[in-house]
């Protein structure tokens, strides 16, 4: 856990007036995970599209395997690199993949283009393997798949490339209770055998628990808590991440005294 | 008598193979917050439909739905729309989709009591805004427009628009699912005021059992159109006497319990093409026996008002869950 496998510093973003990221700082030691907590519009999903390249800043900076990102990729060589160092799940399955690709094809695209040398048969089957996925849902269109099944394609595919950090927006969020469950396990055992880091982007405090190591809490563009995830969710030292933690609904909550809290922290 | 009285409803859909509801019994009192909790292609947000006889097309419907004592099945249309303006009311999971972004939001708050007659388009105005008011928004907001305002806000004005007929029974579902979790406090909270306050029958569909047991006095647990388990929340959740129940509660991942793997169940629902003998759950029921593949559970009583359909329901006698 000693080596720094993503390093942000200082990550700034407007739009228009609206500060979407402010001064935002963390790093992810390599084979870690992060989890980055908020509500709408607090600036995680910006911050998750920064680190991918997806947006870029107005001032600070991304670092991967040491490599620093400056503005835009140039060249087709440097988006295949970063992109072997940055891949990202999103939230929803039926939008992320081609209608029209089969599984297989859809792996058998990226190792084709990143690999080009290598026979991409062994490595596809291999990439089936590890998100549990069997033969006869290789061969299946995206719409044949249930969503949770979607999800793994999805995951197969961003691993191809065997990238350093997996940005993992919402990646849960869709998914029914059981199903969450299995994809929860399945990505903790592929970090535990890969040394993939994790920067896991939800809403979902249960979720953080289970998949992360360090959290941060962000609110309104800026970090208003970091640590290590059990800690921040055992003991929480800023107002807003308590208010987080007690609108989780259990038996005996008071809904009411929330939304007082709520008005409070403003 | 009950907001929400359905009996025995079976609900068959063309090109399947078992019915899509199997003989579901759910009620709900006056003034009662009941939960529906399930996972998609449970049956139910169908069930609750079923309330409004918003059917899919195709539908072959079975047993009765009882609506402040009327059957939605059998009424003719008149009925029916005066049912579905007055007496039960829909909330649903996004209040984009649910409001028309060009009508200004207090159209949308007066135009069905007007269209039905029921009040004129004075009354109705001063009611919109005695409602806004009861969800905790000023009659400012008459004149905007729903892209104006959060999601949160508009989701307050879909459940003001909800009360305008004055219903008898509110169905709720996944209403408050689109929204962040301090909003969803507020319109919990909100929804718990105006039942206490109206006297209204809710029915909450969701697919989140924390919040099911946080708001509800009774829950319903479906799994493959059937009711797998019902009971107060607190003996439900407590003590879950259907391995399917228990299942789901061991999966959910939670903030305060311990980190790493969660015990997923493992499987999936089954499919409408395959026909079911026995128990649906039986295939993923740790818990399973011959007797469970080929003799489907009658509901049993576990103790006053908890009902588990489970031939094996006493080996959970006794076991615990954390919510």
């Amino acid at each position: 856990m000693s080596e720094t496998v993503l390093e942000v510093s200082g990550l700034c973003r407007t739009f228009g007036d609206v500060r979407a990221v402010d001064e935002v700082s963390f790093t992810l030691p390599a084979g870690g995970s992060l989890g980055i907590v908020g509500e709408s519009g607090s600036g995680k999903t910006t911050t998750a599209r920064i680190v991918v390249g997806l947006e870029e800043a107005d001032a600070g900076s991304v670092t991967v395997r040491g490599r620093r990102r400056e503005g835009r990729a140039r060249g087709k060589a440097e988006r295949l690199t970063r992109a072997r160092e940055v891949q990202m799940v999103f939230q929803d399955p039926y939008l992320s993949l081609d209608p029209r690709y089969g599984v297989q094809d859809v792996l058998r695209e990226t190792l084709r283009l990143h690999f080009p040398d290598a026979d991409p048969a062994p490595r596809v089957a291999e990439l089936l393997d590890q998100v549990g996925l069997g033969t006869r849902a290789a061969e299946a269109l995206p719409r044949q798949l249930s969503g949770g099944q979607r999800q793994r394609v999805a995951i197969a595919r961003a691993l191809a490339v065997e990238p350093a950090v997996l940005v993992l927006d919402e990646a849960v969020a869709a998914l029914d209770v059981s199903v969450q469950a299995q994809v929860l396990n399945l990505l903790a055992d592929i970090r535990e055998r890969t040394g993939v880091g994790y920067l896991f982007i939800t809403h979902d405090l249960g979720v953080v628990r289970c998949v992360t190591e360090e959290v941060i809490v962000m609110r309104q563009g800026r970090v208003v808590e970091a640590g290590r995830t059990e800690a921040v969710l055992a003991d929480p030292q800023h107002p807003y991440t308590r208010l987080l933690l007690d609108s989780v609904p259990r038996p005996g909550w008071e809904p009411s005294l929330i939304a007082a809290a709520r008005r409070e922290v403003g | 008598m009950n907001a929400l009285d359905i009996q025995g409803l079976r609900l068959q859909l063309p090109g399947t193979a078992r019915p899509v509801l199997d003989g579901v019994d759910l009620t709900v009192a006056a003034g009662e917050t009941v939960a529906l909790v399930g996972e998609s292609g449970s049956g139910k947000t169908l069930t609750s439909r079923s309330a409004l006889r918003l059917l899919p097309p195709g539908a072959r419907a079975e047993g009765k739905v009882l609506v402040a004592g009327e059957d939605v099945l059998t009424m003719d249309a008149d009925r029916l729309r005066a049912l579905r303006t007055g007496q039960a009311a829909m909330i649903f999971q996004d209040p984009r989709a649910a409001t028309n972004p060009l009508r200004r939001i207090g159209d949308f708050l007066t135009e069905s009591v007007t269209l039905a007659g029921k009040m004129n388009r004075a009354e109705a105005t001063e009611r919109a805004v005695s409602l806004l008011g009861a969800v905790g928004l000023g009659p400012e907001l008459l004149g905007r427009y729903p892209g104006q305002l959060s999601g949160g806000m508009l989701q307050r004005v879909v459940i003001a628009a909800a009360l305008m007929g004055d219903p008898a029974l509110l169905l709720a579902d996944e209403a408050t699912t689109a929204l962040d979790v301090t909003s969803q406090a507020e319109v919990v909270a909100l929804l718990g005021r105006l039942r206490e306050q109206f006297g209204t029958g809710l029915l909450f569909v969701t697919h989140d059992l924390g919040l099911a047991a946080a708001i509800s006095d009774r829950v319903y647990v479906m799994y493959a159109g059937r009711i797998a388990e019902v009971g107060p929340a607190a003996a439900l959740f407590e003590h879950p006497r259907h391995p399917y129940t228990a299942a789901l509660l061991a999966a959910t991942p939670r903030p305060d319990a311990p980190g790493g793997r969660l015990a997923a169940i493992d499987g999936q629902p089954p499919d409408l093409r395959q026909e079911l003998t026995g128990c649906a759950f039986a295939a993923r029921c740790p818990l399973a026996t011959e007797l469970c593949r080929t003799v489907v559970p009658e509901p049993v009583k576990v103790s006053g008002g908890h009902l588990a359909a489970c031939h094996h329901s006493d080996q959970l006698e006794g076991s615990t869950a954390r919510v």
